[in-house]
C-alpha cells in the first residue's frame, strides 16, 4: 500500500470519503479546492479513499471494498459511456452516502445539451465535417481497433447524456456550476455533523438568485427581450426589467448572485427549487409572466423574436435530466444509452 | 508480442491510457496513448446564439475556463465585427494574464515540480505538493497557497465567478474596474512577482545546481525535436492574449507566421481509430506518423514552444531569464521535453509583469470597456495562448448571430501526438529484452507530466498526478508483471 493510504488506514475508523469525476470539466474539483485550507480539516475528519485529482484511487481497492464501506461520495459528472456507467454503479453499491455533486451529476449540465443530437452525428461532425479535419479514408474511433501490434480498446460512447440519478439511485444533490466552495463547505460540514436532511432533498437554500440579487426591482413588464450583446444594461436595475432573459427568477439560490453582480444575467447554473419537475418549463412560465402582453399571438412574437433559441436558453444546463430528457432518437440508436 | 498496459488507475478511469507492445525480442514496438472521452461541443454548440459562446465553451474545462471564455469571447468580437475598445482588451489581458500566473503555480508547485524539487528518485509517495511542503518547508507552502488564493480571488472579482466566469461580451466586458479594485490588483501583483523570482531561484537552488538534475533535463531520452508553435507580440515576444501565431522549424528558424483566422491553412486535425482525440499536424508539411524532424508535420504547443517561438519576453525580468535559459542549455530551439518546467516559470515571470504593467495602464479603470456591435454577424476565429498550447475557437453563424458550423482546436489536443512519442521514447529508453525497469514508471510519468496535459481540455480530467499502473501481459493477454508507483 501507499504510505498515504496505510496512514489513513492507521488513522483507523475515520469514515471513507470518495471523490469521483466522470464526464465533467474538473471545475467541481478547483472549487473543492476553494474552501483553501478548510481541506485540511476535511482530512482530518475523513479517511479519503478516492480522488483521482490529488491521490491515487484504484478501483481495484474500491472494487475489494465491502458494499457500503464507503461513508459518502461526492460524484461529478454526468454518464456518457461504459465507464462512467460503470464507476456510478460501482460506487453507488459501495457508498452509504452519494451525492449528486454539481450540475452535470445533477442534472446533465451544459455537456447535456448533446442529446439534442445522437452519437453517429456528434462522430460525423467531430471527425468529419469539422473544418480542420482531414479523414478521407472516413475513420472513426472503434471500442476494439487491431493494430500490427494487438488489439486496443476504447469505451463505449452512449447516445445519450444521462444524470446521476437516471443511472443509480441518489441520496442527495449539490446544485451549481460549479457549486460555490462556502456551500461546499457548509454540506461537508452538514456530512460531518450528521445533519442530513431527508433523502432526495437538494442540499441548499430554497429561495431563487433573485432574492439574492441586489439590483432594483420595479414590477416592471417588458416589451422585447434583448440579446446579451444589444444593450449595455443600467447596473443598478434589474436585468430581466432591462429585457435581458436573467434566469434569476427560476433559479435556486446558492452563489450569492455573482452573475448579476458583473452586469451579466444569470444562465441557471443551480437549477430549479424545490418541487420543481422541470426547470425550461417553470422559467418559461417565469419569463411569460413578465411579457407586457395578453394573447398568446404578441407573446409568441415577443418571444420568437428575443429569444431565438428556446431550448439552449431554457434548458441549458438541465436537458438531459429534464422531462423532455433529448431529441427524439432515430432508428438503430442504442436505446436508454 | 507483450503488451505493457499503464492505466492511470485502471482502463475503466477514463482519464486517457497507455499500451506499450514489446517486439519478439522484447523491446519497444510501439505505444499508444488512447483517450477514452468525447463530448462533442462543436456539434451541440452549432444552434446556440453565438454570444453564448464564452459561457458554454468554458464548460469544456474547469481548470482553464478562462482561455475558452476569452478566446470565444475574440471569436465573437470577429463574429459580430466589432473591435473593443482599448479599455476592454487590457482588462481581458489583465485577467488573463492573473489567470495564467495562478495555473502555471499549481503546475509548478503541485504537478510538474515535486519531480524536481523532491527528486526523480524519490518514492512517489513523496513526490507531490506534501513532498514539497516538508523538503523546502511551510512558509513556502503558505507562499503557494497566497498565490492561488490571490488569483482566484482577482479572477472572481472582475469576471464574476472563480470557476466560469461571465463577463466576455463581443465588442468588451460586461463590467469594468474601479480605482479601489484597480489598486488592490496591483497591490497582489508587486506580490506576485516577488512570488515568481522566488521561484525561479528554487529552480535555480534545488534543479540547476545539481548536475544530475541538469544531465536528466538534457538528456536524449525526453528530447524530441519538432516544430514549436507560439503566439507572438509585433516585436515576435511572447504573448498569451493577442498577436500572430509563429511555427519555427526543428532547427529554430521560422517556417510559418499566420493570423489565427488563416488557422486551417497551417493546422490539420487526424482521425485514429484508436482515440476519441484527434491528433493535430502542421498541414503543409504533412502527416508522416508518429515522427520527429523537418519533414513531419508534428509540432508541440507548450511554454518551451512559446518560448522557442519567439524571439524572447515583452517585460525585463522575463526577458533576462529568458537569456539565461538559452545560454544555459546551448541556444536555440531548447528540444528537451524537461525544459518545459523551467520555461513554464519564465511565463510566469513574464505573467506577473505583465499583470501589474495592466493594473497600472491609464486605460485600465476607463469607462468604456464595451462597444455595441452594428454589423450583420457572419464568421470568426479566436485564439489565445492556453496555457497548455494555442487554442483555437472558430465559428460561423446565420444573419442572425445562431451558430451554424464550430471548430475546436484546444490546448493539450495540439500536443497529442508529441505526448504519444515522448512516452515511446521514454519507453524505448526503459525497457529492453523484455526486461521492465523499475524506473519506468516515473520516467513515463515525467515525459508525460512536463507537457501539464489537461485532458479536462481534450477529455475531462485535471492536469493532476497520474497514478499509473502498469501490467506486462503475456501474447495469451494474461498480466505476468505488475509495477505499481503506489504498491510497496
Amino acid at each position: 500500500m501507499s504510505s498515504a493510504s496505510g496512514a489513513a488506514t492507521a488513522a483507523g475508523t475515520k469514515p471513507k470519503l470518495a471523490i469521483y469525476w466522470a464526464a465533467s470539466c474538473g471545475g467541481c474539483e478547483i472549487s473543492i479546492l476553494g474552501i483553501d485550507t478548510k481541506i485540511l480539516d476535511v482530512a482530518a475528519a475523513f479517511e479519503l479513499v478516492m480522488c483521482p485529482c490529488i491521490m491515487d484511487g484504484k478501483v481495484r481497492d474500491i472494487e475489494q471494498l465491502e458494499d457500503g464501506a464507503i461513508a459518502v461520495c461526492l460524484f461529478n459528472g454526468s454518464i456518457r459511456n461504459s465507464e462512467q456507467e460503470y464507476m456510478a454503479q460501482l460506487l453507488r453499491r459501495k457508498s452509504k452516502v452519494l451525492v449528486a455533486f454539481g450540475s452535470c451529476a445533477h442534472e446533465g449540465c451544459i455537456p447535456g445539451l448533446a442529446n439534442l443530437h445522437d452519437k453517429q452525428a456528434i462522430f460525423e461532425n467531430s471527425y468529419q465535417e469539422t473544418e480542420s479535419t482531414e479523414n478521407p479514408q472516413r475513420v472513426r474511433p472503434q471500442t476494439a481497433t487491431t493494430v500490427p501490434e494487438g488489439t486496443l480498446h476504447l469505451p463505449v460512447f452512449y447516445d445519450t447524456v444521462r444524470t446521476l440519478d437516471q443511472t443509480v439511485d441518489v441520496d442527495y444533490y449539490l446544485p451549481g456550476c460549479p457549486p460555490e466552495s462556502p456551500k461546499i463547505w457548509e454540506a461537508i460540514q452538514a456530512i460531518v455533523a450528521g445533519n442530513l436532511p431527508p433523502k432526495g432533498t437538494v442540499i441548499g437554500s430554497d429561495t431563487t438568485v433573485c432574492d439574492d440579487c441586489k439590483r432594483i426591482r420595479n414590477v416592471k413588464k417588458v416589451k422585447q427581450f434583448k440579446r446579451t450583446w444589444e444593450i449595455i444594461p443600467d447596473p443598478e436595475i434589474c436585468l430581466l426589467e432591462q429585457g435581458l432573459l436573467c434566469c434569476g427568477i427560476a433559479t435556486r439560490a446558492g452563489c450569492g448572485a455573482l452573475c448579476p453582480q458583473v452586469n451579466s444575467p444569470c444562465i441557471g447554473c443551480y437549477g430549479p427549487n424545490n418541487d420543481v419537475h422541470d426547470f425550461g418549463a417553470r422559467l418559461m412560465s417565469a419569463v411569460a409572466s413578465v411579457i407586457d402582453a395578453d394573447n398568446p399571438k404578441d407573446i409568441n412574437a415577443i418571444i420568437s423574436q428575443g429569444i431565438p433559441d428556446p431550448v439552449g436558453t431554457f434548458y441549458r444546463f438541465g436537458l438531459a435530466g429534464s422531462l423532455l430528457r433529448r431529441s427524439k432518437r432515430p432508428a438503430g440508436s442504442d436505446g436508454g444509452h | 508480442m507483450k503488451r505493457v498496459s499503464i492505466d492511470p488507475i485502471t482502463r475503466l478511469e477514463g482519464h486517457g491510457k497507455i499500451d506499450i507492445f514489446l517486439d519478439d525480442a522484447g523491446d519497444v514496438a510501439n505505444a499508444y496513448l488512447q483517450i477514452p472521452e468525447l463530448r462533442g461541443f462543436e456539434k451541440f454548440c452549432t444552434g446556440r446564439p453565438a454570444e453564448d459562446m464564452p459561457n458554454l465553451t468554458a464548460r469544456i474545462c474547469g481548470v482553464c475556463p478562462e482561455a475558452h471564455h476569452l478566446a470565444a469571447t475574440k471569436a465573437i468580437d470577429r463574429v459580430f465585427h466589432v473591435d473593443p475598445p482599448p479599455t476592454a482588451k487590457k482588462l481581458r489581458e489583465l485577467f488573463y494574464s492573473i489567470f495564467f500566473a495562478t495555473d502555471h503555480t499549481t503546475h509548478f508547485y503541485a504537478l510538474g515540480g515535486p519531480d524536481f524539487v523532491v527528486g526523480p528518485q524519490a518514492p512517489k509517495a513523496e513526490r507531490n505538493i506534501l513532498g514539497v511542503i516538508s523538503k523546502v518547508g511551510m512558509d513556502i507552502a503558505g507562499k503557494v497557497l497566497k498565490m492561488r488564493r490571490d488569483g482566484h480571488h482577482l479572477i472572481k472579482m472582475i469576471g464574476g465567478r472563480a470557476v466560469h466566469p461571465n463577463w466576455g461580451l463581443p465588442g468588451g466586458v460586461s463590467r469594468g474596474i474601479t480605482e479601489e479594485q484597480r489598486q488592490e490588483i496591483e497591490k497582489l501583483g508587486r506580490e506576485a512577482i516577488e512570488f515568481a523570482k522566488f521561484s525561479l531561484q528554487l529552480f535555480r537552488d534545488v534543479v540547476l545546481g545539481n548536475t544530475e538534475y541538469v544531465n536528466l533535463i538534457k538528456s536524449d531520452t525526453y528530447t524530441h525535436k519538432t516544430y514549436n508553435m507560439g503566439t507572438v507580440d509585433e516585436n515576435n515576444k511572447v504573448n498569451f492574449y493577442d498577436g500572430k501565431i509563429r511555427v519555427v522549424g526543428p532547427d529554430g528558424k521560422e517556417k510559418f507566421k499566420f493570423d489565427s483566422k488563416d488557422y486551417k491553412q497551417y493546422v490539420a486535425e487526424r482521425v485514429e481509430p484508436w482515440s476519441y482525440l484527434k491528433f493535430p499536424y502542421l498541414k503543409q508539411i504533412g502527416w508522416k506518423g508518429f515522427v520527429d524532424g523537418a519533414d513531419s508535420g508534428v509540432y508541440k504547443a507548450t511554454p518551451l514552444s512559446r518560448l522557442n517561438a519567439s524571439d524572447g519576453m515583452a517585460t525585463p525580468l522575463a526577458q533576462a531569464e529568458y537569456e539565461k535559459f538559452y545560454e544555459a542549455l546551448g541556444g536555440k530551439p531548447v528540444n528537451p521535453t524537461l525544459a518545459t518546467h523551467w520555461a513554464r516559470l519564465i511565463e510566469l515571470t513574464y505573467a506577473t509583469e505583465n499583470w501589474v504593467k495592466l493594473a497600472t495602464d491609464p486605460d485600465i479603470t476607463g469607462k468604456e470597456f464595451r462597444r455595441l456591435p452594428t454589423e450583420t454577424p457572419t464568421e470568426g476565429v479566436g485564439c489565445v495562448e492556453a496555457p497548455r498550447g494555442t487554442l483555437t475557437h472558430h465559428y460561423a453563424t446565420d444573419e442572425r448571430g445562431i451558430l451554424t458550423r464550430v471548430n475546436l482546436i484546444v490546448g493539450t489536443t495540439n500536443n497529442n501526438a508529441p505526448i504519444c512519442m515522448s512516452v515511446k521514447k521514454a519507453a524505448q529508453g526503459l525497457i529492453k529484452k523484455g526486461k521492465v525497469s523499475e524506473g519506468l514508471l516515473n520516467m513515463v510519468e515525467m515525459a508525460f507530466r512536463a507537457y501539464d496535459p489537461c485532458f479536462g481540455c481534450a477529455t475531462h480530467s485535471l492536469p493532476g498526478q497520474m497514478p499509473l499502473e502498469v501490467r506486462l501481459r503475456n501474447a495469451d493477454g494474461d498480466v505476468v508483471e505488475r509495477l505499481s508507483q503506489y504498491l510497496d
